[in-house]
């Protein structure tokens, strides 16, 4: 069983003073998270991530299709107990120190009173809030200190499902490292954890599966090693002699050359008739090497691409 | 789409509304009910009306209005409950009257009901005498006001001179009603009669803007229109007694005998009894509040009317 | 009341007490109470009523206040800041979430009217150097307070639970001075015709009846409070908030977080 399926979800907003001007945010989205992975969500700012979270949570109806979440409905509260959730730039209430805090919600998500004092303090360990700041007003907090308790009140009570929005923003690069290796370890308890970015490089990092979402679309979907082979990448070609660089340019291509050494990278497509012209000039071409294409050059493939052709 | 626990929570949510809004209503109309009997003594908080205009931030033509409405209201009130106690209309009126000097229905209204004896006003003639002497120093040019002190000063205080003065000095600001002269004079000479009552009330009657002055005024004319008929009436009887030398019995008795064409009835339009000592009674005094023929012996009025305010 | 409500309950009334902002309007209420002593000085033999006048007018005043300023962070405040994101993604029901904050609201202003109520009772042993049997009333009219407060705040919820903070504030106080004004909005609708008739007899039924909650001057007169009107205003009180607070819910249940 799929822990998230969502069934040509949409979600429409009305925006105007008289509310008449529609806004699609998010156009019919049809994917699962299976259980047990790490599932990235990706797409640029604005591209309908967070939306895609509420509609998830319940937080926003939608406009169209449905949402499974465990098998079942999130306006159930047996299945919101098995979920834990962060939001996009987490607010707590102010005059409540980072220990109350969890204590109320621990006790919303029906954890055991007895067992309730061990679990947060062990929760605040494990996302590294320092111990002084255990017993402060949220109001005094950073922002990145704010970031690490919402990441203990996602995974207070052991959910079975963990969606985090956004988690390693607010973050310096220590924090990051933290959070992938509290997600990392979240999924080899046997946790799904769905989270959203914008920064490529923690979902390639960490994740089984991604989609990738621009302007409300989904532009793509898969195992990261699969989605970076489909894309076509690109080749260097490096040789010996300058005087081949005119007829590389007039190609429309940027040469580089370090002393006698010339580089360029092209497409695929174009190697041949590099070679072809390399040959002509009486180069010596010295190596030909395919790039390796990372998530980013998928990303932005796929968001390059007009909304018609993409792939599913 | 909705999980059908929302869908059915909402349900529930909806008629429990329902059924805590009817509740609320009915406790309402209770506690309304309740109020009505037992409403406490009113107090005014602010007893000054030059604090007030202080308090008010300079909004006092809607403060004004506020306290005008509640003397209106409290007279209305305290008339419906047949109290014979009004002492909060004059510090009612007299705040008003200070937060707009201009108000002059305030003055009339003050000037009538301040007056007139209990039950029927809180007869403290003197008291509406300060309060529209206030109201012609505010507002010289109006002649109503003068109207409203000749007319205190002769049917309330029964002072004729001071009456005829207030009359002539009225029909001196331009654009008075011609009938301040014709008034001022009658006064003069026949103070007190009830021909110079009938033109007053006649007057006020014809000229006041206020529905609750104008139905008084009305009742004073039913009034003094039925004593008239009532002192006719018992002069007829007397005088077909020792014509014959037998006491009518009924008015259809002397229908019958041709002494009268019908049945003589009230201005309000209730035949009159016809008493075997050949006393002519009105039968619902209570209707005719100011008449002072015709009642009952030992008449106490019970319930008091001022038309409009009695629901 | 299930644990969930009790725990939002509490959650909101501690929320409540650590915010400053009730204190200033408690300490403003104190001063006030003191006021009215120093202004009995200069009045003759009222000082005792105009002491209870304006102790409990106050009360009443400020205890609104308060009722508006920290009712309408209940729901439209949570919306905004998104602490409600993760309360509702947990297993509360919404509804459960807005009974919750309804007491949470009720037991802040009861605990407020407390101390102000203490404030004012010392005021007047200072002033009376004792205290007599008709000063029972004076407790009926801050119980009939409480009500106020109560429906107060179950109106401020149902504002709050669809529109932004500063919207409902004014609402909440708009509904509150019309409340305060039911009186009059009654007599004309005694004296009105047609169809303002019955349109000012349906409002004087919508809006909250605080005419019939406020007995200050009353009591100030020493008059006592008669046990039917405790009741029925008692019943009247619990039946409107309840109204307000299934209103509220019924709103909440269905409405999307921005």
């Amino acid at each position: 069983m799929p822990a998230v399926e969502t069934f040509a979800l949409e979600k429409t907003y009305r925006v105007g003073f008289w509310r008449s001007s529609p806004k699609v945010a998010l156009k019919s989205l049809t994917m699962s998270v299976e259980a047990g992975e790490i599932f990235g969500y990706l797409g640029p700012n604005g591209a309908g991530k967070t939306t895609t979270i509420r509609l998830l949570m319940g937080l926003v109806n939608p406009t169209g299709g449905s949402v499974k979440i465990l098998g079942g409905s999130i306006d159930d509260p047996a299945i919101r107990a098995q979920i834990g959730f962060l939001p996009e730039q987490p607010y707590f209430y102010d005059h409540l120190t980072a220990k109350e805090l969890l204590n109320y919600y621990a006790a919303l998500s029906s954890v055991p009173a007895k067992e309730r004092s061990r679990r947060i303090d062990a929760t605040l360990t494990r996302v590294g809030l320092a111990q002084d700041a255990w017993n402060t007003q949220l109001r005094k907090f950073s922002k990145g200190m704010l970031q690490r308790v919402g990441l203990a009140q996602a995974v207070l009570h052991e959910p079975k499902l963990v969606v985090l929005d956004e988690p390693m923003s607010g973050l310096d690069p220590t924090g990051r490292r933290e959070v992938r290796d509290l997600i990392e370890e979240l999924n080899h308890e046997g946790k799904t954890v769905l989270f959203s970015t914008h920064i490529l490089s923690d979902a390639e990092a960490l994740c089984d599966r991604v989609a990738v979402i621009g302007k409300g679309e989904l532009r793509g979907i898969g195992v990261v090693a699969d989605l970076t082979a489909s894309v076509k990448g690109n080749v260097e070609i490096m040789w010996q002699g300058a005087s081949a660089v005119p007829a590389i340019s007039s190609m429309g291509l940027h040469p580089h050359a370090v002393g006698d050494t010339v580089r360029v990278v092209v497409a695929e497509a174009k190697v041949d008739a590099v070679i072809d012209a390399l040959r002509r000039s009486n180069a010596k071409l010295v190596a030909v090497t395919p790039v390796r294409t990372t998530l980013e050059d998928y990303f932005l493939a796929q968001l390059a691409k007009p909304t018609a052709e993409v792939s599913r | 789409m909705k999980h059908s626990s929302t869908n059915h929570a909402s349900l529930v949510l909806a008629v429990l509304a329902c059924f805590l809004f009817a509740g609320a209503t009915a406790a309402h109309y209770k506690v309304e009910g309740i109020r009505a009997q037992t409403r406490p003594e009113e107090i005014l908080y602010i007893p000054s009306g030059k604090t007030l205009k202080r308090m008010s931030l300079g909004y006092t033509g809607l403060l004004a209005d506020i306290y005008w409405t509640r003397a209106v209201q409290y007279f209305g009130w305290k008339h419906k409950q047949r109290s014979v106690d009004y002492h909060l209309l004059y510090p009612l009126l007299d705040i008003t009257t200070q937060l707009d000097p201009h108000l002059i229905v305030a003055y009339q209204f003050g000037t009538t009901f301040l007056a007139q004896a209990p039950p029927n006003g809180a007869g403290e003639p003197d008291k509406a005498a300060a309060l529209i002497e206030r109201g012609i120093q505010n507002n010289p040019d109006n002649w109503r006001l003068y109207y409203d002190l000749g007319f205190l000063n002769a049917m309330e205080r029964h002072d004729y001179v001071a009456a005829a003065q207030a009359f002539a000095r009225g029909s001196q600001v331009p654009g008075a009603h011609p009938f301040l002269k014709v008034i001022a004079a009658a006064m003069a000479q026949h103070g007190g009669d009830v021909e110079t009552a009938r033109l007053m009330w006649q007057t006020t009657l014809e000229t006041t803007e206020d529905a609750m002055i104008r139905q008084n005024a009305q009742k004073h004319l039913q009034a003094l229109a039925s004593d008239d008929a009532v002192l006719k009436l018992e002069e007829l009887v007397r005088q077909v007694k020792e014509r014959t030398g037998v006491q009518p019995r009924s008015f259809i008795d002397m229908v019958s005998a041709g002494y009268l064409r019908r049945i003589p009835t009230d201005p309000l339009g209730r035949p009159y009894k016809l008493r075997p000592d050949g006393r002519v009674e009105v039968q619902d005094p209570d209707s005719l509040p100011f008449i002072s023929q015709g009642l009952p012996p030992g008449y106490q009025p019970t319930r008091p009317i001022v038309p409009g305010l009695a629901k | 009341m299930n644990s969930r409500i009790g725990v939002i309950a509490f959650n909101t009334f501690r929320e409540a007490v650590r915010d400053r902002v009730l204190y200033n309007l408690i300490v403003f209420a104190l001063i006030m109470i003191g006021a009215s002593l120093l202004l009995g000085q200069i009045t003759i033999g009222v000082e005792r009523q105009l002491l209870i006048n304006l102790g409990l007018t106050s009360i009443s005043i400020f205890g609104v206040l308060i009722a508006i300023f920290i009712g309408i962070g209940l729901v439209s405040k949570e919306i905004d800041k998104r602490t409600l994101y993760t309360m509702l993604t947990r297993p509360v029901r919404r509804w459960e979430f807005i009974l919750g904050k309804f007491f949470g609201l009720v037991i802040t202003l009861a605990v407020n009217a407390g101390f102000m109520t203490l404030g004012f009772f010392i005021a007047l042993l200072y002033l009376m150097h004792g205290f007599q049997r008709s000063d029972l009333s004076i407790l009926v009219a801050i119980y009939f307070i409480l009500l106020q407060f109560m429906i107060v705040t179950a109106i401020a919820l149902v504002f709050s639970s669809f529109s932004t903070p500063i919207e409902s504030a004014v609402l909440t106080f708009a509904f509150f001075v019309v409340g305060s004004f039911s009186e009059d909005l009654r007599g004309f609708a005694e004296v009105a015709k047609g169809t303002s008739h019955y349109f000012a007899v349906g409002m004087s039924y919508i809006i909250p009846n605080f005419s019939a909650l406020n007995v200050i001057a009353s009591v100030a007169h020493g008059n006592p409070v008669s046990h039917q009107l405790i009741l029925m205003n008692t019943l009247y009180a619990f039946t409107y908030a309840g109204t307000a607070v299934c209103l509220a819910s019924l709103i909440f249940q269905n409405r999307n977080m921005k």
